[in-house]
């Protein structure tokens, strides 16, 4: 599509002028790097979600080096302050911007309808236009896998799950979680606090020791900061890290983490767009085409309990097991999915229900 | 609830209104001289990251502290030559050094995100501290808890009996009139900028050395501000601030507490608006209650102050 528009520039400027035809076949060419921008809803150094999204931008720049400008905003905030940011890395003359969080979604499709030329990669949402795609990770594959080592582990039954938003996405994640504990654990339970933020790192630490004080012996967050790690590990509770390797903040305790990879994701978008054969698409992918990771599990962990993760892992890798596999019941313990059917994509991106075992 | 979950609540807000109390007793100085400083944010997260990157690079936690107080009181600093030397606009100047303090301190804090600090010592009396309920609430904490307590005995004392403190109450009232009986009223708010910045940066070392013994950026996560809030909040009185940061404290812990235990049929939503609710209502009732016209702000508060020669 980029090709297709310099050519056409290209043709437009030979019947015009020699001096036009010039300028134009200099674009053409292209020895301007392709400019690439970001948009960030974190710190770059939150050593989570946004650390994850900038390492996928460090790979763009490994990878191509100077074809490509790759710029950041940082700490932008989901609301109509994100729309003057995207429109700003738009009217800049960044032909590739990706906005990297659910909230900047209505902000994004707008700027897109405004600048057809430019491409947009929006994360975890779920609006698609011409020059518009979405992106996503199934990150609840990984909360599967670490459901599962938490069933085994739990001496209590009770798991603490810190969470930021009631949007899909997290609703998904603390079903995944549960679900899969249930299966190794079935009388477990789940206590969820919502800290109304992606990152308060002291919130998250409060909210953590006020779920371990009321019985939670693992801990485990949808928010971005290391700090429930932290917290959890000083007081010799079980956790998992979030977006990174978290190891270095509770050696003992951090079981594993989930990762995000969106390094080939974004490379793979930049050379669509530097080969001209860039097309908008709706990508969800997940442990088997390694958009989502676990990191090495921890030493501590019994080696029974490793392979039991690992099972869920192979399983999923290999589409035996999908982790919303019915029967499925509601908070209030009616059957919602029956026994054999699994949850379609389309359901789980909408996800507004728990599942048995919730409390939220 | 057993006394040990009672305890268990009280040590996480004891430790959640400290550093809000560190911050907005050094901002209770600053007003009560007269001066604006809105830079509590900026001087708490440079005083957070100095913390870190100190008691990191030596291993002391004492130096890290030493080094938050010392950050802070040099953006205190360039508060101060700004608005007190050059007469620049008192708000502008404090918000740009929010602005400036949250981007330094990403800056210095680049090459530590991830890195974990050993937290701060705990103060261990051997019996005492073993004690069901009292022991870990009265003598389990790190020297910085019981620092801020001490602190706002001094302030308390220092403004209300001391000669210094009644000059600088005096200066921050009236700044035409303590200069003209001979007070340089300069020199009395530069000391005052210098140990608000201070307290904030010692603020930000407890957030980073002991609240969550880690460096990420932006960690005050709005805490300056609610500091800012709290000053008023306690119309400027040493020990109404020490209850507000306490109460403050004690509302946002309680909400993850109901929420965690069942969340008593309220949205999460509105239990985490109650810490400002409290805010506004408490302000409210000063403002228009029977105790109207005891809010007390300095006269001079947010006036540079240019003496005429």
């Amino acid at each position: 599509m980029f090709k297709d528009l310099s050519r056409r520039r290209f043709l437009a400027g030979s019947t015009a002028a020699a001096g036009a035809l010039a300028l134009g076949g200099r674009t053409a060419l292209g020895a301007d790097p392709l400019k690439v921008g970001f948009v960030y809803v974190g710190p770059v150094g939150d050593f989570g979600w946004t650390h994850g999204h900038d390492l996928g931008r460090k790979a763009i720049e490994k990878e191509f080096g100077d074809k490509v400008k790759t710029t950041f905003v940082e700490n932008v905030a989901e609301g109509p302050d994100a729309e003057r940011v995207i429109r700003q890395l738009a009217s800049s003359g960044n032909k590739l911007i990706f906005t990297t969080s659910f909230g900047f979604m209505n902000q994004t499709v707008k700027v897109a309808k405004q600048f057809p030329d430019v491409m947009f990669e929006h994360a975890t949402g779920f609006k698609t236009a011409k020059n518009l795609s979405v992106y996503n990770a199934r990150f609840y594959e990984g909360r599967a896998v670490i459901g599962t080592i938490a069933g085994h582990m739990t001496k209590t039954g009770k798991f603490g799950y810190i969470a930021s938003f009631p949007i899909p996405e997290v609703v998904m994640g603390i079903n995944a979680f549960i679900l899969a504990a249930r299966k190794v654990r079935p009388d477990a339970e789940i206590k969820v606090v919502w800290v109304n933020s992606w990152y308060d790192p002291g919130k998250e630490a409060d909210a953590t020791k006020a779920l371990i004080d009321q019985g939670c012996d693992v801990i485990t967050q949808h928010t971005d900061s290391p700090a429930p790690i932290q917290t959890a590990g000083s007081r010799g509770v079980l956790c998992f890290g979030q977006a990174s390797d978290m190891t270095t903040f509770a050696p003992e305790q951090h079981a594993t983490a989930i990762l995000d990879v969106w390094g080939p994701y974004y490379v793979e978008r930049v050379k669509a767009v530097l080969d001209g054969t860039w097309q908008t698409s709706n990508v969800w992918q997940g442990f088997k085409e390694g958009m989502v990771e676990m990191a090495p599990y921890n030493k501590n962990l019994p080696g029974e309990v490793v392979e039991a993760a690992e099972s869920v892992r192979k399983g999923i890798i290999a589409g035996t097991l999908h982790p919303f596999t019915g029967p499925i019941n509601d908070q209030s313990g009616a059957e919602k999915i029956p026994a054999g059917q699994t949850i379609p994509d389309g359901d789980l991106l909408g996800m507004d229900w728990y599942v048995e075992g919730v409390s939220a | 609830m057993t006394f040990d979950a009672v305890s268990l609540v009280l040590l996480t807000v004891i430790s959640a209104a400290t550093p809000l109390l560190f911050a907005a007793l050094g901002e209770l100085v600053v007003e009560k001289s007269g001066v604006l400083n809105l830079g509590v944010e900026g001087m708490m997260i440079v005083g957070a990251v100095a913390a870190f990157a100190v008691a990191s690079g030596t291993g002391s936690g004492s130096l890290g502290v030493a080094a938050g107080a010392v950050a802070g009181a040099a953006l205190a600093f360039i508060f101060g030559v700004l608005t007190l030397t050059l007469a620049a606009n008192q708000v502008a100047t404090g918000l740009a050094l929010t602005i400036f303090g949250l981007g330094l301190s990403s800056l210095i804090g680049a090459g530590y995100v991830g890195i974990p600090v050993p937290p701060l010592a705990k103060l261990a009396v051997p019996g005492i501290s073993d004690l069901p309920l009292v022991g870990p609430l009265l003598f389990g904490h790190d020297a910085l808890v019981y620092l801020s307590i001490v602190a706002v005995i001094a302030v308390a004392w220092f403004l209300k009996k001391s000669r210094a403190g009644m000059i600088l109450r005096a200066v921050g009232e009236s700044d035409i009139s303590a200069h003209s009986i001979g007070y340089d009223v300069i020199a009395v708010r530069y000391r005052a900028v210098l140990f608000g910045g201070a307290m904030a940066g010692l603020g930000g070392a407890f957030l980073s050395l002991s609240y969550t013994p880690l460096w990420a950026e932006g960690m005050t996560a709005g805490r300056g501000w609610i500091a800012l809030a709290l000053v008023v909040f306690a119309s400027w009185r040493p020990w109404r601030l020490l209850a507000g940061a306490y109460l403050f404290g004690g509302v946002t812990i309680a909400q993850l507490y109901t929420q965690s235990a069942g969340g008593l049929g309220i949205p999460a939503q509105v239990m985490s608006m109650l810490p400002y609710l409290a805010t506004i209502l408490v302000l409210t009732i000063i403002a228009a209650g029977p105790w109207k016209g005891r809010l007390n702000a300095p006269a001079c508060l947010g006036k540079p102050f240019r003496p005429s020669t």
